[in-house]
């Protein structure tokens, strides 16, 4: 069955998805359409990170289905690289490679994975390096660059691959206070460009800010989800209401 | 150089120092040789014994059981006994089971000459210490960072070449540095099976010339500056390959 754009971009339907005896997922269900902002939010150990990392298979799966633009991910025969050509991935570790330069990290993958012309990934390199505001760095190593300025520059590695899904694991969470707007405003930028992306974040105002809709996840399920206003204003499960009134 | 020369004999004549390899044409001929036979096999030896290291270390991780078996038989085998004995096992062993060949003078001789299983025999021997070198250094790169080259489609073959193995190296330095000095300073067992590497002629010097003290003074000083090049060089590249910001 082909993919069309009126059909959600990532649907993920009854998932699944244990450690060992742990099990972290409990059925979880929910739709992405193209160029909507999702974020994903709940306590330590609710499985946010797990979730998404289940999306571009970095997690295998029990049970349940994740359809990204129609390919199913939970398949033992999965192209586990037609999929991550299509869906792209940031950290909160950065994770940049450190022997490469910013130009250097964010070249590799078109180069060796898309096998493109290196004229061609320079060119776009020197683009996104831009486009996240990072001009004249970039031949620093990521030793060299605030944890600010890495994560912007995983965030350029990761759209040099021109992916059509973005996934945001808790992204600024290992910032310092200072240097988390720069990266917010990235991603923010990235949303209005119409981006589809895909949020764990602790940064409540920030989601409230981008989001089309807000889910609210607690031991494994999906509590509570909404359009942001209905979520932060009139959230109606009692362990959303108590999160919320803990961190706001 | 003739002045030289003529020192080294009006030094045997006046003070019973006796330097054959300086003033005598012929000895110095048979200790060039020498050096130029052990240069020649401690490179050798060096390049393939780095190859089989990083071969070894990637071969351990691989998926298959009897793959990863194989790699740690090799490297137990080539550990826990002396390289002595390995030389002796290929050359004598090994060897004498192997076809002969005519050589010019109408006379057999073995296919594989001392000089070749020297290279097989030291090379595989100090391949076991490189495999578990490299796969020290393998473990140091952060899990995170081959997560993100995952996530960005990159092969196993990509990931191990361009992040795994450039990261490691710089870890193994110091460790991979020990080994081949080690190595350079075992190639003097080639002696035992007639290869003519500078041990060897210093022995056939020393026996024309009953000259043993000045000879193995001459031999210490002379392993102490090979090894010494060796050490310089090595810490050089170190350096060469040190990344701002990243490591102690």
């Amino acid at each position: 069955m082909a993919w069309s754009e009126d059909q959600p971009m990532v649907s993920i339907k009854d998932l699944h998805k244990s450690f060992g005896a742990l099990e972290v997922l409990k059925g979880i269900s929910m739709d992405v359409m193209k160029g909507e902002v999702v974020c994903i939010i709940g306590p330590s150990g609710s499985g946010k990170s797990t979730l998404i990392r289940c999306v571009n298979a970095l997690n295998d799966i029990q049970q349940g289905s994740i359809l990204v633009e129609g390919q199913e991910v939970n398949d033992h025969n999965l192209d586990k690289l037609e999929l991550r050509k299509k869906v792209g991935m940031v950290f909160q570790q950065y994770n940049l490679f450190p022997h490469k330069t910013a130009l250097e990290n964010i070249m590799m993958a078109p180069l060796l994975v898309l096998k493109q012309d290196k004229a061609e990934v320079e060119k776009l390199a020197r683009q996104l390096i831009k486009k996240v505001r990072l001009e004249g760095k970039e031949e620093s190593y990521p030793g060299e660059l605030s944890g600010g300025q890495q994560q912007r520059v995983a965030i350029a590695r990761s759209l040099a691959m021109n992916p059509d899904v973005m996934l945001f694991d808790e992204v600024t969470a290992a910032l310092d206070p200072e240097t988390v707007n720069e990266v917010l405003l990235a991603i923010k930028e990235l949303a209005q460009d119409g981006m589809t992306c895909m949020l764990v974040t602790h940064e409540m105002a920030f989601a409230r800010e981008i989001a089309d809709h807000i889910y609210f996840t607690d031991r494994g399920v999906i509590v509570e989800h909404g359009p942001p206003d209905t979520f932060f204003d009139d959230a109606k499960d009692p362990r959303t209401v108590e999160f919320l009134g803990q961190i706001l | 150089m003739e002045a030289f020369y003529e020192w080294a004999r009006v030094l045997y004549d006046s003070t019973g120092i006796n330097l054959p390899f300086i003033y005598d044409s012929y000895d110095r001929g048979r200790m060039i040789d020498g050096f130029f036979t052990t240069v020649k096999l401690s490179v050798i030896c060096l390049f393939f014994s780095v190859i089989i290291g990083i071969i070894g270390a990637w071969l351990q991780n691989s998926p298959l059981k009897w793959t990863r078996r194989i790699v740690n038989g090799y490297i137990q085998l080539f550990r826990n006994t002396p390289p002595l004995v390995q030389l002796y096992f290929f050359y004598f062993a090994i060897g004498t089971l192997l076809p002969k060949v005519t050589n010019d003078y109408g006379g057999q001789e073995p296919i594989l000459g001392g000089f070749t299983w020297a290279v097989i025999s030291l090379s595989f021997f100090a391949g076991a210490y490189n495999v578990e070198i490299f796969r020290s250094g393998i473990e140091a790169v952060p899990d995170s960072t081959i997560e993100a080259a995952e996530a960005l489609g990159f092969t196993r073959l990509h990931i191990y070449k361009d992040i795994t193995l450039p990261l490691a190296f710089r870890v193994v330095l110091p460790a991979l540095n020990n080994n081949l000095v080690n190595l350079v300073k075992t190639t003097t067992l080639a002696y035992a099976i007639a290869v003519p590497e500078m041990l060897y002629e210093a022995n056939q010097i020393w026996s024309d010339n009953v000259n043993v003290t000045e000879m193995m003074i001459f031999m210490l000083l002379t392993y102490f500056v090979l090894v010494g090049i060796l050490v310089w060089g090595m810490n050089r590249w170190e350096r060469a390959l040190k990344i701002p910001g990243f490591g102690a």
